[in-house]
């Protein structure tokens, strides 16, 4: 595999399955308007998911589905900061957002200068959409950031935010968390990639469920 | 906080209202109003109005029924009826004349 599928796996990876917790606040956001714009922003994240996918299909002769509900749990790849369950701790959720798409800027940011022209071109699509997801998860981070609850998470969470990007991003993500929140935890040791959580087996399972009850081949 | 929301469709169009949204305060209700009535591309623009910034005027007293200034006008059915009947009048008393049922 080279090294541009790792990373499109990666990326796609945690696009999925970051939308895939998303998605499990539809129906019970703390508020109906934050419940549309949550599942909003949950779709889209799957929608970046898919054209990653389908980039790194096209080199590896498959197809995104395949790529994204064929594989073992333990192939996937995504860092485990998005592969925690929160429901229904919104604390967490906020905190997780937060510093998902903080890291999330960073590292389309960086991707953005690639000089492979697709995936440059694919990450300066994305990061258009993100935009609307950082104003998002700002707000709330103004809005709840010094809440004892949502500032122990983000504490709790440093380390697997900083796993998310590569080590050469890693400070100036620290630093753009640093420049929002106004403070930083003292020693933060990143969380590599490459961990899969109990919780992220179970997902799977919900997540592959319709896909493995259907004969190969089967058309929808 | 509710903000009323308005929407213009295609550039040029008046903005109409959409419907409203609760939300904290002016930037949730931007992030809010966004998802709602603008991620289909069903919209070009969007106009929030706090609830309380809109002011009602919704009583219009007529003690004295000037028709002439409403904007249906008057109303002409009853003197168009009564125009008929006349009309069938004159028309009915013709063909007696003609008949030579009057003289």
């Amino acid at each position: 595999m080279t090294a541009r599928v790792d990373r499109l796996l990666e990326l796609a990876d945690d696009e999925l399955i970051v939308g895939w917790r998303n998605s499990e606040w539809t129906g019970i956001a703390p508020f109906l308007e934050e419940d549309v714009a949550f599942s909003s922003i949950a779709q889209n994240e799957i929608g970046h998911a898919r054209a990653l996918y389908e980039l790194a299909a096209s080199d590896l002769g498959t197809d995104a589905d395949a790529l994204a509900f064929d594989r073992r749990p333990d192939e996937y790849r995504c860092a485990p900061l998005v592969q925690l369950r929160f429901v229904p701790d919104w604390a967490s959720t906020v905190a997780r957002h937060f510093l998902y798409e903080t890291a999330d800027t960073v590292r389309i940011g960086a991707l953005k200068e690639s000089v492979d022209p697709a995936v440059a071109g694919i990450a300066a699509k994305i990061d258009r959409e993100e935009v609307y997801h950082r104003i998002h998860a700002e707000m709330w981070i103004d809005r709840l950031g010094e809440e004892p609850a949502v500032r122990s998470a983000l504490e709790g969470l440093w380390g697997q935010a900083l796993g998310v990007v590569d080590e050469e991003l890693r400070l100036e993500l620290a630093h753009r968390l640093k420049a929002k929140l106004g403070w930083a935890p003292a020693d933060a040791q990143p969380v590599e990639r490459g961990a899969h959580l109990p919780e992220l087996e179970a997902l799977w399972e919900e997540m592959t469920m319709v896909r493995r009850s259907a004969p190969a081949g089967a058309r929808w | 906080m509710i903000f009323e929301v308005f929407r213009r469709e295609r550039q040029g169009q008046p903005f109409q209202h959409a419907g409203s949204v609760d939300a904290p305060d002016g930037r949730f209700a931007e992030i809010y109003a966004r998802e709602q009535y603008g991620r289909r591309q069903e919209s070009a623009a969007l106009w929030l109005v706090p609830r309380e910034a809109v002011r009602e005027v919704d009583e219009f007293p007529d003690e004295f029924d000037l028709k002439y200034r409403r904007v249906d006008g008057y109303s002409i059915k009853a003197r168009l009826k009564e125009a008929r009947a006349a009309a069938e009048d004159v028309a009915r008393s013709r063909d007696a004349f003609s008949a030579g049922e009057i003289r």
